[in-house]
């Protein structure tokens, strides 16, 4: 018991001199890439959500993990509530 | 059995008036993907809320599931052959953006109001994943459904 | 000082986190794990914001500074996964209960 509260405390410790050093709300430092997106890309890909065409076109490789992940999910929990088969 | 299960029927009604808008309102976030905030996945997840809405006020749902397996399985393979079809190029190339084909208009840099018809691949690509999600989403709900019954 | 949003994403993974190291019932380990996974989420959308700018979306906008569309799509990402994973862990929930007849993770349960 106390072994995880000392843990739970070392951890909090972290948390504090991270959210201390790290950038100021509101200002992100290093923008090139995003830039490129927001200028660039309603012209190549002729869409006004630049979210979306991140996400199918920029970055499409994270979209197919992802698709790819929940169809397993899906078969996952079929093979857990199969049942028994009747031999 | 499944009289007991179900619940009054005021809602029954309410359930079976209300399943056309929020299919409609699905279809349509779905649809207009690149133009407002949304996508695939959201679009997805809203009509497989219906598919929750018909099990708790009926109890039962008549959807058998070797079909929702074959939707899903579409919906990733058609993903995956969209990716395919531009590989002279690149993997993942938007073949049909400025192309003045289908969904292939071009838009100028700046705020406009939105027209359907551009936006390359992405429509198609958003009509497959909200398809594979929607499917997935029932597939689960059912078989967690039907593993409680089944006790 | 400190920024508003870093402090509230570390209060709720700490929460998260004392939540799965403190409890014994397993349906409550797995709400913990979800408060984890939103605590994250929040994270990443309140990385890309910048001040005096509107979401990166080019229909009706009002002007053209724009917030950084990266981590939003990330988050999009993230969430989706959360959701398959919270499935998968309670269907395995359901699954122990219908052998074991318990949800409490101090027992012994595998047969010497």
């Amino acid at each position: 018991m106390n072994f995880k509260i000392l843990i739970l405390g070392v951890l909090c410790a972290f948390f504090l001199v991270a959210v201390l050093s790290i950038h100021p709300f509101g200002k992100p430092s290093n923008t090139e890439m995003d830039d490129y997106f927001i200028q660039n890309g309603q012209v190549e890909t002729g869409s006004n959500n630049i979210v979306a065409s991140v996400l199918f076109d920029y970055r499409g490789m994270d979209t197919i993990g992802e698709a790819t992940l929940l169809f397993a999910a899906a078969s996952g929990i079929f093979i857990v509530f199969r049942g028994k088969k009747n031999e | 059995m499944n009289k007991e299960r179900g619940m009054s029927r005021i809602v029954k009604t309410v359930t079976c008036i209300l399943s056309i808008p929020i299919t409609i309102f699905g279809l349509y976030i779905i649809l207009h993907g690149h133009l407002t905030p949304g996508g695939g996945f959201a679009g997805g997840a809203i009509i497989a809320t219906l598919v929750a809405l018909f099990l708790i006020s009926f109890g039962s749902v008549k959807l058998p599931e070797k079909s929702l397996s074959v939707l899903e399985s579409l919906g990733l393979v058609a993903f995956i052959i969209l990716a395919f079809i531009g590989l002279s190029t690149s993997f993942f190339h938007n073949f049909l953006a400025n192309s003045n084909g289908l969904f292939g208009s071009s838009v100028s840099f700046g705020s406009n109001s939105g027209f359907l018809n551009t936006g390359g691949i992405i429509p198609l690509m958003n009509l497959a994943v909200g398809l594979e999600v929607f499917s997935a989403l029932s597939l689960i709900l059912l078989l967690m459904f039907k593993g409680d019954i089944n006790d | 000082m400190i920024s508003v949003p870093f402090l509230a994403v570390v209060a709720l993974i700490l929460m998260g986190l004392s939540v799965v190291i403190f409890k014994r019932n397993l349906i409550k380990i797995v709400m913990g794990i979800q408060v984890i996974g939103s605590g994250v989420n929040l994270f990443l959308i309140a990385l890309g914001y910048r001040e005096g700018t509107i979401a990166p979306i080019f229909t009706n906008a009002s002007k053209l500074e724009m917030s950084l569309p990266v981590p939003q799509s990330l988050t999009l990402t993230s969430i989706v996964i959360n959701v398959a994973v919270l499935a998968l862990m309670l269907s395995f929930v359901i699954f122990i209960y219908k052998h074991y007849a318990s949800l409490d993770t101090h027992e012994r349960r595998l047969k010497e």
